[in-house]
């Protein structure tokens, strides 16, 4: 038996370690790094049911200990998808978490249901907390009655268990969460990115082309802990942890906030080897931590002092 | 991880780096770039692409120029001799060798920063004994570097927008008035002068190199695309990192 073996509804993970949506691509220049079967899930780019070419460029800025992006989910759309790229993914022995996407409830429901017959497909991700996109995204996803009538329609077409990315940008993200817990939602992934911005001194615009971008990397991780921490909480479907993690030590602060599993985002265009990394780096930590199962760590930071105040 | 084995300023702002490694064995296409890590913290975050410059199979060693203006290049300049450096590649697709014959005559024009692939490709093409002939394009006298070593390889014609050294003028003022035969041009350096080539001199057989903004700086992120020419879709792209960021003459709508 493994240490950190984990088991959530549609992913049956030989460890906690997943890429994170929109920064591992559909895994194919990775797989040109290192065998994706060691990962222990694979969540690839949100997938529209048309091609979307994304926004202009630039699409990327710094800030500190994180960057804005504002790709505009630029994917091949839902036919390349499930013809090209998941046939791809199929050589490798690792369930696939397909994030969707779309501007309407009828493209989220068309795109779940083709998207989630493909055979290798074990989960989708609701993708209702993308800031960088005028139509969609973000816009189903901080009205918790929207974002549950959302899911509740995926949820019926869906022949795998579906997971909801949240959006921190409200101002509770319980609410949305306990929403879309009763709507049917299997699991919770979160945190997406902040909304931020940066404004270049010479020009005196914005650095991004779509002015705002999403904020993610280091600088986000106190965000999503506090948040997982607060949603914990009140729900008791899992929830799949993420930003800003580069280390094995945050990811254990993300299973002590909460998390059963966690996704790495930013930290793959830093080092691209950093998934692999974290994963060795975890079964250390675990053996000298004297911990026998990482998922004795979910929700600890608050399960052993008291229990969730109204 | 490489080792720095020699780090000094050549003209203003500009730095010549030379690393040490194993990996140096696979940088054979000219054109082709490094992402470099120039701090071991989270600010800045990301990596830098930096061009090869040129490449010494014996030693192992590549040398990179780049101008520390932002950020991260003033902390990579903080780099002294026997430090590690964590290096990423080669990456993306150089400038192709097997387009030009022997014998033919390649022009190399290169603006600012854009000059140092150029000079391992020049290196390479006097290899494949093709005739190559440079125009290097600065602001001012004091941001030219590197003409004396273009010299050593063939022709070379320096142009600055001031005129305190060489030609006045941009890079395209000197090809129109001074108008030397080519079969082939290379070139790279800002986008506005790439484009400036493209539709001022028309030429039949380029190649250019571009540059943006990167993320992953492997083909994952999505944040360095460009759009290709007559799209009516507007749905077709390619990324400069793993497409490029070498491209022929008429792909990207520059």
């Amino acid at each position: 038996m493994s240490r950190f073996d984990i088991q959530l509804p549609g992913l049956n993970m030989k460890n906690p370690i997943m890429p994170a949506s929109g920064c591992f691509g559909f895994g194919r220049e990775f797989s040109k790094l290192y065998d994706l079967s060691g990962l222990g899930a694979i969540a690839i780019k949100a997938t529209t049911d048309e091609p979307r070419f994304g926004n202009p460029t630039p699409r990327v800025a710094e800030t500190p200990g994180g960057m804005l992006n504002a790709i505009g989910l630029q994917n091949p759309g839902l036919e390349k998808v499930v013809a090209e790229e998941l046939p791809f993914l199929a050589d490798y022995d690792v369930p696939i978490l397909v994030n969707i996407a779309g501007t309407t409830t009828e493209d989220y429901v068309a795109v779940a249901r083709t998207v989630s017959k493909a055979p290798n497909v074990t989960a989708l991700e609701l993708n209702i907390s993308c800031p960088n996109v005028k139509e969609g995204g973000i816009t189903f996803g901080t009205d918790p009655s929207v974002a549950a009538e959302l899911t509740r329609a995926v949820k019926e077409v869906s022949e795998v268990p579906v997971y909801v990315k949240l959006s921190p940008n409200v101002a509770d993200i319980t609410e949305i969460a306990q929403a879309v817990e009763a709507a049917g939602a299997d699991g919770l992934a979160m945190i997406n990115t902040l909304l931020g911005m940066r404004i270049d001194l010479k020009s005196e615009k914005p650095v991004i082309a779509n002015r705002t971008g999403g904020l993610s990397g280091p600088a986000i991780k106190p965000v999503a802990i506090r948040m997982i921490y607060e949603v914990s909480q009140r729900v008791s479907i899992p929830i799949i942890g993420m930003g800003g993690i580069t280390s094995a030590d945050d990811v254990l602060e993300y299973f002590l906030a909460g998390a059963s599993a966690v996704a790495i985002g930013t930290a793959n265009f830093v080092n691209p080897f950093v998934c692999p990394e974290i994963i060795t780096e975890l079964e250390e930590r675990l053996t000298e931590k004297k911990i026998g199962h990482i998922s004795e760590l979910v929700g600890r930071s608050w399960k052993s002092c008291y229990s969730p105040s109204s | 991880m490489t080792k720095v084995v020699h780090h000094e300023q050549i003209a203003d702002k500009i730095y010549e780096l030379t690393f040490e490694g194993e990996m140096v064995t696979d940088m054979v296409e000219p054109g082709q770039f490094l992402h470099i890590r120039v701090g071991d913290q989270y600010m800045p975050l990301l990596r830098r692409p930096i061009s090869i410059c040129d490449v010494d199979f014996d030693r192992k060693q590549c040398t990179i120029l780049y101008r520390a203006e932002g950020e991260g290049t003033l902390l990579l300049s903080q780099k002294r001799k026997g430090d590690r450096l964590d290096v990423l590649g080669p990456l993306g697709n150089g400038f192709p060798l097997d387009t030009i014959a022997e014998g033919e005559t390649a022009v190399l024009i290169g603006g600012g920063i854009g000059v140092p692939p150029l000079y391992y490709l020049s290196k390479k093409l006097v290899e494949r004994n093709v005739r190559v002939v440079h125009v290097l394009g600065f602001a001012s006298k004091k941001d030219a570097f590197y003409a004396d070593a273009f010299e050593q390889l063939g022709t070379t014609a320096v142009t600055t927008i001031d005129g305190t050294l060489g030609y006045q003028g941009f890079v395209t003022d000197y090809m129109k008035q001074e108008a030397p035969a080519y079969d082939v041009l290379y070139s790279c350096g800002p986008t506005p002068m790439l484009k400036a080539i493209e539709e001022q001199l028309n030429p039949d057989r380029a190649y250019f190199s571009l540059e943006e903004r990167m993320g992953c700086g492997i083909g994952a992120c999505f944040a360095c695309v460009c759009s290709v020419k007559d799209d009516p879709t507007g749905h077709r792209y390619r990324k400069i990192c793993s497409d490029g960021p070498v491209f022929p003459q008429g792909v990207i709508q520059l």
